[in-house]
């Protein structure tokens, strides 16, 4: 099973149906399924704040949902996640896939995926690195849980460790 | 500017929204953005399904395209003003290519950031937002001429027939109330009036 079979898995072993997205070449395989598979509804947003704004309506109105983006498109977040996400306690599930390191060959990713686990320690948001494929059922199967439990979000971060990072990117890296 | 948008007259959103809130008659809920737009959506009567958004400015409709995505039998109404709107013209393409056909987004437009201190915005200029709706693929986009055309646009079910996109030219009369700044109490009640509340008996 695949790492993205496995995240999809556990998506709906925890009835999360809605999926809000701004594309990204890591996040291919989970798009793909995501938008294919009649299980999961699908909203292809145009910036990530706006699919947080989906997920947390989705979320009031008793449909549970996640909003997948990569390191970049986190870092419009800070403003909706401080002033709706955190006060109105919102479990939106943030999966990210981690641009800007492990090989990273644009410095404006590099720089501004700097910028994201500060801003989920700040506001004091769990996040969990997923970089092993044998342990991240149980680390997304349990925060997913309990995100929903607590009424808090969560972010999962994709390594490329775990997801081999972005083949065009690291082609650009040969010397 | 358009002739469409030249010849509207001016209304006023305290006295519009309160004719909107008499309409909803099915539980319809209601997603008021920041400022002004919620501020007289409470002013109007507070009801179950109002949602009151204190802040992320420009994610009323976001918000209320997951509520009606979620809830498609249930009509869902956003409020939202030409400032926040234009701080997130995207979601109108995206609202366009889901098609929600129980969502209804109200915009109210003053040309100006009136919270702020009624500093000038693009919509006081070359920008339409009906034709940036129209463009973005809302067909069912348009100008409210006047306080009658205004209630025949309402009248109507408003969990089918859409998207539908209005757009209303409005007076610089800043909102009537102040919401309460109580974000987990409004969210409480709000899930509460869209029967999906988690608390059970202590709700009761």
């Amino acid at each position: 099973m695949t790492w993205s079979d496995t995240f999809l898995g556990v998506l709906k072993d925890n009835d999360v149906r809605l999926v809000s997205y701004v594309p990204d070449n890591v996040l291919t395989p989970l798009l793909k399924s995501v938008t294919t598979d009649n299980y999961f509804l699908s909203v292809g947003a145009t910036r990530e704040d706006e699919a947080i704004g989906t997920v947390t309506g989705a979320y009031m109105a008793g449909l549970r949902g996640a909003v997948m983006m990569q390191t970049s498109g986190f870092a419009l977040l800070a403003n909706a996640l401080a002033s709706l996400v955190m006060p109105y306690n919102i479990p939106a599930i943030m999966v990210i896939s981690e641009r800007g390191t492990l090989g990273e060959f644009n410095i404006g990713q590099a720089l501004v995926a700097r910028t994201m686990r500060p801003v989920l320690d700040t506001l004091g948001i769990v996040h969990h690195t997923l970089d092993d494929e044998t342990r991240m059922r149980f680390v997304i199967d349990s925060s997913i849980k309990q995100a929903f439990a607590t009424q808090a979000p969560v972010a999962f971060i994709l390594s490329p460790l775990l997801t081999g990072g972005n083949p065009a990117a690291l082609a650009k890296l040969k010397v | 500017m358009s002739n469409e948008r030249a010849a509207i007259k001016t209304l006023n959103r305290t006295a519009l929204t309160k004719r909107l809130v008499r309409k909803l008659t099915r539980q319809e809920a209601v997603i008021g953005g920041i400022g002004n737009a919620n501020f007289d959506l409470f002013a109007a009567g507070h009801r179950p399904q109002n949602f009151y958004m204190l802040g992320s400015m420009g994610l009323a409709c976001p918000i209320a395209l997951g509520v009606a995505l979620a809830q498609p039998e249930r009509g869902v109404v956003a409020l939202e003003g030409d400032g926040s709107i234009l701080m997130g013209l995207g979601c109108l393409a995206t609202i366009a290519n889901m098609k929600p056909r129980n969502l209804t987004v109200i915009i109210w437009d003053n040309g100006m950031y009136q919270i702020t201190g009624k500093q000038q915005a693009a919509t006081s200029g070359m920008t339409d937002i009906v034709a940036v709706a129209r463009g973005a693929g809302i067909a069912a986009s348009e100008w409210v001429r006047d306080e009658a055309h205004f209630d025949r646009l309402i009248d109507r079910r408003f969990d089918d027939g859409g998207p539908i996109l209005l757009a209303v030219k409005i007076d610089d009369e800043p909102g009537n109330a102040q919401t309460p700044r109580d974000p987990p109490l409004i969210r409480s009640r709000f899930m509460k009036g869209l029967g999906t509340s988690r608390g059970g008996a202590l709700e009761t």
